[in-house]
């Protein structure tokens, strides 16, 4: 049911873990609905994603596009990097099973959510702002952490 | 790892059935050499059934799976009785086939009682005796669960319906030739098998009727099965049925034994090796073959695709294995959070599992674990 791509993204999982010196961290998504997906991004002074690392509970197709979204991304300038849609993800992904296009959509949330993040830090409200305006992100609840 | 989904079809159980692919392809409802020979080995194969679960012959109808047999009973008992109540109690843990067909004899003006189940999936005698009412017909209730292998007290409601002049369907498709049956001592009037997970061959099932349970043939357009289930008999997999039921209950002690002592390993194993790992279900009161776990901060699906690139096969409770957004009804009903349902993951063995296959499972399924909880950013082990 998975492309060989989703497979070997799913095995061998890309910038798997977690960044100890991020300075953009976002998270979407919940347990209960049984997909959680973290983004961590170290962004350098000039907006380019430096560096950047995902961890992800969930299914074959949440691993995956997790993987594939930080590889996309990866080198890129963060205004770049939001034009990231989950359309793309799945194509590189050579596609995914329609039950499945939901992961697609959290691993563009979850890379929204960490550019977000960046840009509060940085003290770019308005930035971050028009992030949260130009989408929808659903109430999630509050994920329980171990 | 996944024989209650399916089981291997037994050499024996093939020997059986080829003749009738081969050589013997009369229609049993021909009245020459041909239809009589075949009529034969469906007779054989009737009473190899019936002497499995301590029926007669003549109370056997031969079906396409256990779900039809599941629908035959409960969907063909209730539109025959009508006149009597319309009122079925059930449980909330069945297999779908019954929930289902509940759920549709709801909309044509059936009430359904579903039981709620304890933290191991069971209901008691006493919650049927209290839901029982005037216009209640039939019982239908699960003798073994399919996901977490807990055995219901088949016994004791049998009993208790019998005394009250219900009817007791039971769903046995799980429990034939891995716990005993009789279907006299037990009162049961109705019990559903099916051919694929006792080493038989899939696309056939049977249905007990006791004799004088009236049902409604759902399947009509011929008088095949005494009028209660229409089509021309697919012989082959009814011979196939009839040796593999009667394999298996012979060979029941022993091979249950040997899978149960393999069960007992694998949960030991499982719980020693993870950590924060929970069985589902009963630890002792479940079937020999059945394991289930819930495995805390990971997914089931991902736990299966992890366990298949390592060459074992298993299922999951989990919502991307139930083809829905929420995760089985069952774990859910023996109130296990979502999240913790998502984690769930079955293990069930055949007496034609070995000490090797334990063996190998519990050298890669902690490494599995450990891959994904390191994965997980809700573990921060």
């Amino acid at each position: 049911m998975y492309t060989e791509k989703v497979m070997d993204h799913f095995s061998n999982p890309r910038n798997m873990g977690e960044l100890d010196d991020a300075n953009g961290v976002g998270m979407v998504g919940n347990a209960k609905c049984g997909d959680i997906m973290k983004i961590f991004l170290k962004v350098s002074d000039d907006g380019i994603i430096e560096d950047i690392s995902f961890k992800t509970f969930g299914c074959g197709a949440a691993v995956a596009t997790s993987s594939m979204a930080t590889e996309l991304i990866k080198g890129k300038h963060i205004e770049e990097a939001l034009k990231l849609s989950n359309a793309a993800v799945v194509e590189a992904l050579e596609g995914l099973p329609p039950a499945k296009l939901h992961c697609s959509v959290l691993a563009e949330e979850a890379v929204h959510a960490a550019i977000k993040d960046y840009y509060e830090r940085m003290g770019m409200h308005e930035k971050a702002e028009e992030i949260a305006e130009n989408e929808h992100f659903e109430e999630h609840e509050a994920p329980r952490e171990h | 790892m996944d024989n209650a989904a399916t089981t291997a079809l037994s050499g024996e159980v093939l020997n059986a059935m080829m003749p009738v692919m081969t050589e013997c392809f009369g229609n049993a409802s021909s009245i020459h050499a041909y239809g009589r020979e075949a009529a034969a080995y469906v007779e054989k194969a009737r009473a190899q059934v019936a002497a499995a679960i301590g029926a007669a012959p003549s109370e056997i109808v031969f079906t396409g799976s256990g779900t039809e047999a599941d629908n035959l009973a409960i969907h063909g008992y209730a539109l025959r009785n009508k006149k009597r109540g319309n009122h079925i109690i059930t449980t909330t843990v069945e297999h779908h086939a019954v929930l289902h067909t509940c759920e549709a004899l709801e909309k044509q003006g059936y009430e359904v009682t579903y039981l709620p189940v304890d933290e191991y999936g069971l209901v008691t005698k006493e919650q049927v005796e209290a839901a029982i009412k005037e216009n209640t017909i039939l019982v239908s209730i699960m003798f073994a669960n399919n996901e977490v292998g807990s055995i219901m007290p088949i016994e004791e409601i049998g009993k208790l319906c019998r005394e009250r002049k219900i009817a007791f369907h039971t769903d046995a498709v799980q429990a034939v030739c891995h716990v005993p049956i009789d279907v006299n001592a037990m009162n049961i009037d109705m019990l559903s098998i099916s051919a694929h997970k006792i080493h038989g061959p899939k696309g056939v099932g049977a249905l007990y009727v006791r004799k004088g349970i009236l049902i409604e043939p759902l399947i009509v357009g011929g008088a095949q099965e005494k009028r209660k289930r229409a089509g021309t008999e697919n012989v082959a997999g009814i011979v196939g049925l009839g040796a593999a039921i009667e394999i298996g209950v012979r060979e029941m002690p022993n091979a249950m034994a040997k899978v149960k002592a393999l069960r007992d390993r694998l949960i030991d194993g499982i719980l020693s090796a993870i950590p924060e790992v929970k069985l589902n279900g009963h630890r002792e009161n479940r079937l020999p073959g059945n394991v289930n776990v819930s495995i805390r901060y990971i997914e089931g699906e991902a736990i299966l695709l992890m366990l298949d690139i390592n060459g074992i096969a298993a299922s999951s409770g989990s919502a991307c294995t139930s083809g829905s957004l929420d995760p089985s009804h069952v774990l859910l009903s023996m109130g296990i959070p979502h999240e913790i349902a998502h984690g769930s993951l079955r293990l069930s063995l055949s007496d034609y599992n070995t000490d090797e296959d334990v063996d190998y499972v519990l050298s890669k399924l902690p490494e599995v674990v450990a891959k994904l909880r390191k994965m997980s950013p809700l573990y921060n082990g």
